[in-house]
């Protein structure tokens, strides 16, 4: 119906004008929500991991031998977690290491839990098997962990401590078993 | 009699061993599937890693090892919903080239139709408008009519006509 009509049937001319801004408001709403979205969206793909200080998401890890840790069980205790791979060539470098410090503080109330990212089962295991590594190791499924800590590649440490809150982050390999010793003292207050 | 039994039972357990040895090699002789064929799946697919490289032309080690497990799936007998299944379940919907149709992902493939429409609404409105010639005459009391200059430039025209 064209505004001639619309005049020429006696309705009030009113009517359109109203009906036309509800759409627009209607059309605005739906754009700036969008744009909102794609805002929130873009925040959040720009932030870093996250910050020293702040409360270590929780998670649990079920690891290739079936086995399942959950952190929020964990009070009190410092936990490292470590994100690699196998195809993740500076992770070779710091797994000794890695696997030496846990050694080291296993039975000093701290826990190692290795995540895998996005990697496959079998080079997952041969990598383990390579580097000697005994500690908790799984998948980590739907990446789920790794977007909870906001990662950003492989290798990447955490350490939590025995508060909860993290203590530290290792963004790349460790360079020496003390560097990781280093930074368990620390989270462990001494 | 006996030894005929006895014969015969030794020939099919001989007969019996020939096919077991003989089936384990076809088995293990089974056609691997071609990169085609994985591909086909792969190029559905996308490694967190290397963020907008479908899997199939990916070079990295990682998405190497990706098509590795297609491959191993397909063999398997695995169909392509089970493998992109897989996929999701170990590494996430964002390993999918086309996101699954849920929650805000509806927004993806609503928007795009919507503002097609819409524009396409605006645009005819706009074509209408333009073409509609101009029938209606200015209303009293707007435009030139009201202007006094004009007015008394007329007067003075038709006093001198």
């Amino acid at each position: 119906m064209t505004d001639e009509a619309v005049i020429q049937e006696g309705v009030p001319t009113a009517v359109q004008p109203r009906r036309r801004t509800w759409g627009v408001v209607v059309v605005w709403v739906l754009v700036l929500g969008f744009l909102a979205l794609m805002g929130v969206g873009l925040l959040r793909s720009q932030q870093g991991p996250i910050s020293v200080g702040a409360r270590a998401p929780q998670f649990s890890l079920k690891t290739f031998d079936g086995q399942v840790y959950n952190t929020a069980a964990m009070p009190g205790k410092v936990v490292v977690v470590n994100f690699w791979a196998s195809w993740c060539k500076p992770c070779e470098q710091e797994a000794a290491d890695l696997q030496t410090a846990y050694q080291q503080y296993k039975d000093q109330g701290v826990v190692f839990l290795g995540v895998n990212y996005v990697d496959t089962e079998p080079e997952a295991r041969a990598y383990l098997s390579r580097f000697g590594i005994t500690y908790p190791n799984g998948p980590d499924l739907g990446t789920r962990v790794s977007q909870a800590f906001r990662i950003r590649g492989v290798p990447e440490t955490y350490v939590v401590g025995p508060d909860g809150l993290l203590k530290s982050v290792k963004i790349g390999p460790f360079s020496s078993v003390d560097e990781i010793a280093s930074a368990i003292e620390a989270a462990r207050g001494q | 009699m006996r030894r005929g039994l006895l014969l015969a039972a030794g020939a099919l357990g001989v007969l019996a061993l020939t096919m077991l040895l003989w089936a384990q090699p076809a088995r293990a002789q089974a056609p691997t599937p071609s990169d085609d064929q994985v591909n086909v799946i792969a190029r559905q697919l996308y490694c967190p890693v290397c963020e907008n490289l479908p899997l199939d032309v990916c070079p990295t080690q990682a998405c190497a090892q990706w098509r590795e497990t297609i491959r191993e799936k397909l063999a398997l007998g695995w169909t392509e919903a089970q493998i992109k299944q897989y996929f999701v379940e170990q590494y996430g919907d964002r390993v999918l080239a086309t996101p699954p149709a849920t929650g805000l992902n509806w927004l993806v493939y609503l928007l795009p139709p919507l503002a097609f429409l819409g524009g396409a609404v605006i645009l005819f409105r706009a074509v209408r408008s333009w073409r509609r010639p101009a029938t209606n005459p200015p209303p009293a009391g707007t435009g030139m009519g009201s202007d006094p200059y004009v007015a008394r430039v007329e007067e003075e025209l038709r006093r001198r006509a």
